[in-house]
Parts: structure tokens; C-alpha cells; sequence
């Protein structure tokens, strides 16, 4: 009866090769140049001058400051956000209808999320335009440096409004695991106010649950290159931005000072890891003393209105940036402070698609691949879990979400100069098993909650019944769970669409993707190109899910069983 | 203020309750419980017996519909937040946070005006002394056993000096011989407290045990 599943086997192991394998090779591949091995570049012996040429470089601690700092505040404001919301609202009215308009957001790319915010907020944004003249009595737009300020506000804002999605939706799939009515109930029965209640009895065990996916953030944001590109600081840039930039230097001398670049980006983020594994102590001291002091903490009102607001403008904003992206994409002459532009065009569009087909059919091909890939893997791994009850644990957890947590330039820019070696850069099997590191934890991540939900009984009647375990699989199990299957194949398809750096570094320009197009416009400043590359960014995503969400009430529009 | 003021006032009156879903009517209900008198609701399950609890305690949901006045000692319950009514909770499981020492799941209910951690954690080892289980202070509350787990969340919601206590079954899943004895257990602290209280069950037994009035809900 195992016979026939014996490929099951094979997929843990794969599984871990595909995730690992990249990792290793990767940092590997830019820990050798980094310290002067490179031989094709002339680099044959070992040396620390490479580290020293980069410390020489102007303002190279601030930019790793900066890029510290990033990951430590979007993550903490965030966390605080989604947390002081969880904490007021649930069970609630309001928190079906946040949830319900927040979870789209996960779909929108960040580099799409980022243009939108951008045409927000600039001086001769949206918001701009609404309070001109009548408030502001400017007819031109304010000599402002708002995005791409200095200190990156703009920067972090543009990653908040992503990461709050998506740490509420880690939040809310952890909250089944707790007894939470009942908990908040007891605590507020026994005088505490809502936030006092979900912060001292409800939230550790939460937070323990979702503390890797916490962990990605902080690593994410203190890494991030794209979003950087399109809102953060030039004077100087963040850390992995000034790496981008060396790596693409025609100069390949520069590629040693890259690489020794690439190796400070993991002391960064490692840095701002321990930095939050710091704050996390101080958040447990200060609440551990609030507790034992017993404080009821009943007047958080403020602190409530403070949460549902974040969250609710967070959503408005990205939506409201999507808009503007459409807006400008089919906008004629705009000029400021119009509320509109004046007229409208299919002119951007139908001078970008004959351009853009190349890039989007690269964008669907590796985005189709690695999805199907990853979701035949995590279905075989499910499958030997299911079989051997084994990889669960903690530590499988963690090798899932490594390719998260180290920082994708360091280990990226290695397996760049490695494909080079091996002559498979720019190859579309190199970019789609690039892509595959991400999209695979995503797609298991997703998938293995409610595969590891699904009622065992059913499989004990099929193998009553005389069905192999691999009819069970196909004709059971799989259509039982098609709609946990289809999304959690958008979740990958998404992902793989916002990749920016993988394919920027293992296209290596020959291959390009709808994102890369659209962030490379990012310097430019032709809003109506931007609008119809970050508009056509979205709206992959957004196409997937609708068919993850549509197909199953249309396969099973007779089965009441299945519906949600 | 004379004396029969006094016990006019005292103990839990239900006046004109009415809870509905829509046009069915889930609990109609008049009562007076005075202190250490034990108000039992029947029921079969789905009966909307628990939404009377959640009422009382401040947590319906939205949904149900419910009318009428709830005083004890005099307080109007039903103007307060859940935070201030000090309407303490038993339900079906233990419910100690796991997360948090058998000591500290006690000292978490006692009120903010007892200051100093040394004094709250003398407060909290009194309390678990008197439940039996004076060595238990610094466990993982999960290694305790059932009837153990029992007498701690009794002894959880007793520390938060409720005005009255509401029992969501809170037998229902012990084993036959453990659930006499807890079932002992809290009414007699109850009653020591000078607690009214509100049982909600479908164990003819838990009625029986309780010794006070009853009140039966339909089924659905």
C-alpha cells in the first residue's frame, strides 16, 4: 500500500535541498569573494582588504544604521498595530469588516503598494492636490522632499501599510490555537480592560506562534531593496540599495566590495534581530510588572481608536494608491492642483504592452512554474508528514522560514555569481528555482494548516473502502481540500510576481518581470508609466485570487459540505 | 440606611429579562438570589441557556436582542462595562493561562489596590493553601491534575472578589466522582462568600446539588 507513494519519499528531502541548497551555495558564493577568493576576477588569495575598502566608504554606517533602525520600527509599529487591534476589536462587528477589507492586501505587491503611497503623498500627490489651493492656496506643488526623505518615514510607512496585513492574517491564524472568547472574557470578568487582558493572558502564547513570521519582518524590512528604490532616502541610500548598485557596476571590480557589502547586510540584519530579541525582553519585563502589579489598564480608549485607525488608513492608503495607479496609467494632461486629470488616454497603455508582453509572459511562465513545483512538493511533504507523523516540530518550522529570515541580497548576489560560473545565468530554470525559495515557504505555510486540519476519517473510509493511498490522495483528499490548495497557490503565484531582487540579480537583466519593469521606472518619474506597470503588478495577484476564491463555489455549487 | 433597606437590597435581582434571537424568545425571566443562594437555569443544549450568562457578565453578542434589569446589592449591572461588574466566570474548562505559575494565575484576579508583588503573592500562596495545593505555586499549571485545575480557577475568581458568580457547567466535563466533590466545593465557597450565584446546566444532578430554585429554558 506505501508502494505507490514512494515519491512521497523523495519530497522531504527535496524539499529541504531546494530551500538549504540556494542558502548554502549562496552565502557561500558571496562569503569567497568577500574575502578576495574569486579567481575569474583575479581574486586568489584570501584577504580582509575588501572589508576595510568598504568601511572607507562615505557614509556607509549610516546607511547600515538606517537600514537597522528601518527594520526595527516598521516591524514594532506593525506588531503594535495589529496587536492594539486584535486586542480592542475581536469578536467584534468591525473586526470581520477590517478583516474582510484588509486581507486583499496581502496580494498587492510591495513595489505596487510603494508606487501608490509614493503618488499619495509626494508634493504633488493626491493628498496634496485634494487640500489645494482652497486650504493650502498653493497652485504649484511645495518644494518638498516627502518621499525619499532623509530619515525614510516614507520608507517605513510604505512597508507598515504592507506588513500590517500581513502580520494580522499570521495573527488570525494563530488565534484558532487559543482559547481566545473565553480568555478575554476572563480576563475582563476579572476587571481587566481589553488591551490589559489580550496583552497579559492572550498575546504570549500568541506571540510565541507567530514569532518566525515576526522575525521575517524585522529581516525583510532591514534588507528590503525595492521598496527602498521606489520611497526610501538617496543621500546615501540604505545598506542594500548601495549593494544593488555595486553589483551592477560595469566596473566587476566593484563585485568584491559587493560581496563584502552583501556579508555586512547579514551582520545588519542580524544586528536588528538581536535588537528586536531585545525589545522583546523589554516588552516582557514591562508587561510582567504591569501583570503582577495587577493593573486593570480599564481607560484605553485613546490607545483602541489610536489601533482601529492605523488599520483602517493603512488599508485606505494602499487602496487608495491602487486607485492613483489606474488613475494615472489612463490619465491625459493632470496638471496640479486638479483633484483629476482633464482628460483620459489609452495612450500610456498602448504604448507599454507592445514592451511589456516580453516581461509578462517571463512574469506568468516563472510565477506558473514555481507555484506548480511548490505545490506539488508541499503536498508530497504533507502527504510523508501524514505518513509518518514526523516534521512538525519546531525546527522543521524554522528551516521552512530561513530563505525568509536571512536576507535575500546576501545570499541572492552568491547564487548570481555562482550561476555565472556555471554558465546558467540568465536562464529561465536558474530564475524559476530562484523564485521557488520563496514561493515555497509561502505555499507550504499556507497550505499545511488546513491540510493537517482535514478529517482523517474520510482517508480511514477510503482504505475501508479498498482505494489505494494514492487514490485516496486524488480522489478524497485533494478535491476535499481544493480550495485551501488554490490559495494557497495565489499566495505563491503572488509572491513569485513581487519578486524583485532574485530576478533582477539571477535574470540578470536579460529576463525582466513586470516588477522589475516597473521599479526600474522608479527613477524616471513618468507617473503614467508607472501607473500602468504597478497597475498590471496588482492586478496579477488580484486575477489569481479571484480564481482561488471563484473556481470552488463554481466546482461545487451543488455541495453544501464545501462551501465556506 | 435600616435594616430591611438593607435586605431589600441585597443579593441579585432579575427583573423582566427577556433575551431573543430574532422572534424567538431564548430566556424569560424573573428572579431574586440572594447572597449564597444558587439560581439554577435548565436546559437541553441549544436551548440558549449560556446567553443569560453572557448577558450578566457583559458579553452578548450583538445578534441577540435582551431587556430588562439586573441589580446586585443595589449596583446596576447592566449599565457597566464587563470590565466593572465583577461578575466572576466559571465555564466548562479550568481555563488556567498557560502561560502564567499556578501562583500567578491567582494573583492575576486580585484587585489593583493591593499593592507590592510580595503582598499579592502572600494573598495568592493563602489562597492556594486553602485549595490544598500550597507546594503548587511555582508549577506549569498544565502539569496539575483535573480536579487540581478545578480548585485553582475556583480560587482565581473568588481572589477577584466577585459581586456575584456565574457557573457556565462548569461539572460537565469532570469524571463522575471528581464532579461531586467540586461541585461540593464551590457551592460551599460560595455560599461562605456570600455570593449569589447562576447556574447554567442540563445535569438534573448539578440542580439537585444546588439546592436553590430552578428555572427551565425550552429547547430549540
Amino acid at each position: 500500500m506505501t508502494g505507490d507513494m514512494r515519491l512521497a519519499r523523495l519530497a522531504p528531502p527535496l524539499t529541504l535541498a531546494i530551500l538549504l541548497g540556494p542558502l548554502f551555495f549562496g552565502l557561500a558564493g558571496t562569503a569567497l569573494p568577500a574575502f578576495g577568493y574569486l579567481p575569474e576576477l583575479g581574486g586568489e588569495k584570501f584577504t580582509t582588504q575588501h572589508f576595510s575598502a568598504l568601511a572607507a566608504v562615505p557614509g556607509i554606517l549610516r546607511s547600515s544604521v538606517l537600514s537597522i533602525l528601518i527594520g526595527l520600527v516598521t516591524t514594532l509599529v506593525s506588531l503594535g498595530t495589529v496587536a492594539a487591534f486584535v486586542a480592542s476589536d475581536l469578536g467584534t462587528a468591525g473586526f470581520a469588516r477590517v478583516r474582510r477589507m484588509i486581507s486583499p492586501l496581502l496580494s498587492v505587491p510591495h513595489a505596487a503598494a510603494a508606487f501608490g503611497l509614493a503618488f499619495m503623498i509626494a508634493p504633488s500627490g493626491m493628498i496634496m492636490r485634494l487640500i489645494s489651493p482652497w486650504a493650502t492656496g498653493l497652485d504649484r506643488p511645495p518644494d518638498l522632499l516627502i518621499v525619499n526623505d532623509p530619515m525614510a518615514l516614507s520608507m517605513m510607512a510604505g512597508l507598515i501599510v504592507k506588513e500590517i496585513p500581513f502580520l494580522f492574517l499570521v495573527t488570525l491564524s494563530a488565534l484558532p490555537q487559543t482559547r481566545h472568547m473565553e480568555t478575554m472574557r476572563l480576563g475582563r470578568s476579572l476587571g481587566y480592560g481589553r488591551i490589559a487582558s489580550f496583552t497579559y493572558l492572550l498575546w504570549p502564547p500568541l506571540y510565541r506562534q507567530i514569532r518566525l513570521a515576526v522575525f521575517a519582518v524585522v529581516a525583510y524590512a532591514s534588507s528590503v531593496v525595492d521598496v527602498a528604490l521606489i520611497l526610501g532616502p538617496h543621500l546615501p541610500p540604505t545598506l542594500p540599495v548601495r549593494l544593488i548598485t555595486w553589483m551592477n557596476d560595469p566596473d566587476l571590480s566593484i563585485r568584491f566590495l559587493a560581496s563584502a557589502g552583501a556579508v555586512a547586510q547579514l551582520g545588519v540584519t542580524l544586528t536588528a534581530l538581536l535588537g528586536w530579541v531585545g525589545l522583546e525582553r523589554l516588552g516582557a519585563l514591562l508587561v510582567c510588572n504591569s501583570r503582577s502589579a495587577g493593573r486593570r489598564l480599564r481607560r484605553d480608549t485613546v490607545l483602541r481608536h489610536g489601533a482601529r485607525a492605523v488599520m483602517i488608513a493603512s488599508a485606505a492608503v494602499v487602496f487608495g494608491g491602487i486607485a492613483m495607479l489606474a488613475v494615472w496609467s489612463v490619465s491625459g494632461l493632470w496638471q496640479f492642483p486638479d483633484a483629476l486629470p482633464s482628460s483620459f488616454s489609452l495612450r500610456s497603455w498602448t504604448q507599454a504592452l507592445p514592451r511589456m508582453s516580453g516581461p509578462l509572459q517571463t512574469t506568468l511562465a516563472v510565477a506558473g512554474l514555481s507555484t506548480l513545483i511548490a505545490l506539488v512538493l508541499t503536498i508530497l511533504c504533507l502527504e510523508r508528514e501524514y505518513e509518518t507523523g514526523r516534521g512538525r516540530g519546531g525546527g522543521a518550522l524554522l528551516l521552512i522560514y530561513l530563505p525568509l529570515i536571512v536576507p535575500q541580497i546576501s545570499f541572492m548576489f552568491g547564487l548570481q555569481v555562482l550561476s555565472i560560473w556555471l554558465g546558467v545565468d540568465a536562464s529561465f530554470s536558474a530564475l524559476v528555482l530562484a523564485h521557488l525559495v520563496f514561493v515555497l515557504p509561502y505555499v507550504f505555510l499556507s497550505l499545511s494548516d488546513p491540510w493537517r486540519a482535514h478529517d482523517r476519517r474520510h482517508d480511514l473510509i477510503a482504505a475501508g473502502l479498498g482505494m489505494s493511498r494514492t487514490r485516496t490522495l486524488v480522489r478524497i483528499r485533494l478535491p476535499m481540500l481544493t480550495r485551501a490548495i488554490l490559495t494557497a497557490a495565489a499566495v505563491g503565484f503572488s509572491v513569485s510576481v513581487g519578486q524583485y531582487l532574485p530576478t533582477v540579480l539571477i535574470g540578470a537583466g536579460r529576463l525582466t518581470t513586470v516588477t522589475t519593469e516597473a521599479v526600474a521606472l522608479a527613477a524616471g518619474g513618468n507617473r503614467r508609466a508607472i501607473g500602468v506597470y504597478a497597475f498590471m503588478q496588482t492586478l496579477l495577484p488580484f486575477f489569481a485570487f479571484s480564481v482561488a476564491t471563484g473556481l470552488p463555489g463554481l466546482l461545487f455549487r451543488n455541495r453544501r459540505g464545501l462551501r465556506v | 440606611m435600616t435594616l430591611d433597606n438593607l435586605t431589600t437590597h441585597q443579593g441579585l435581582r432579575l427583573s423582566g429579562i427577556h433575551i431573543c434571537l430574532g422572534d424567538r424568545v431564548l430566556v424569560a425571566l424573573n428572579a431574586r438570589v440572594l447572597r449564597g443562594q444558587t439560581l439554577t437555569v435548565m436546559g437541553p443544549s441549544g436551548s440558549g441557556k449560556s446567553t443569560l450568562l453572557a448577558y450578566l457578565g457583559g458579553f452578548l453578542d450583538p445578534a441577540f436582542e435582551a431587556t430588562g434589569r439586573v441589580f446586585v446589592d443595589g449596583v446596576d449591572l447592566i449599565a457597566l462595562k464587563a470590565e466593572k461588574r465583577r461578575a466572576g466566570i466559571l465555564f466548562q474548562d479550568p481555563l488556567l493561562f498557560p502561560h502564567l505559575s499556578v501562583a500567578d494565575n491567582i494573583a492575576i484576579a486580585i484587585p489593583e489596590t493591593v499593592r507590592g508583588r510580595r503582598q499579592r503573592r502572600a494573598l495568592a500562596d493563602a489562597a492556594l493553601e486553602e485549595a490544598g495545593l500550597a507546594e503548587y505555586g511555582d508549577r506549569d499549571p498544565d502539569t496539575l491534575s483535573g480536579g487540581q485545575k478545578a480548585r485553582v480557577a475556583l480560587q482565581r475568581v473568588l481572589m477577584s472578589q466577585p459581586r456575584l458568580l456565574l457557573l457556565d457547567e462548569p461539572f460537565s466535563k469532570l469524571d463522575a466522582g471528581l464532579r461531586e466533590q467540586t461541585r461540593q466545593l464551590v457551592f460551599d465557597q460560595a455560599r461562605r462568600a456570600g455570593l449569589p450565584v447562576v447556574l447554567v446546566t442540563h445535569d438534573e444532578e448539578d440542580a439537585h446539588a444546588a439546592g436553590g430554585q430552578v428555572h427551565e429554558v425550552g429547547p430549540a
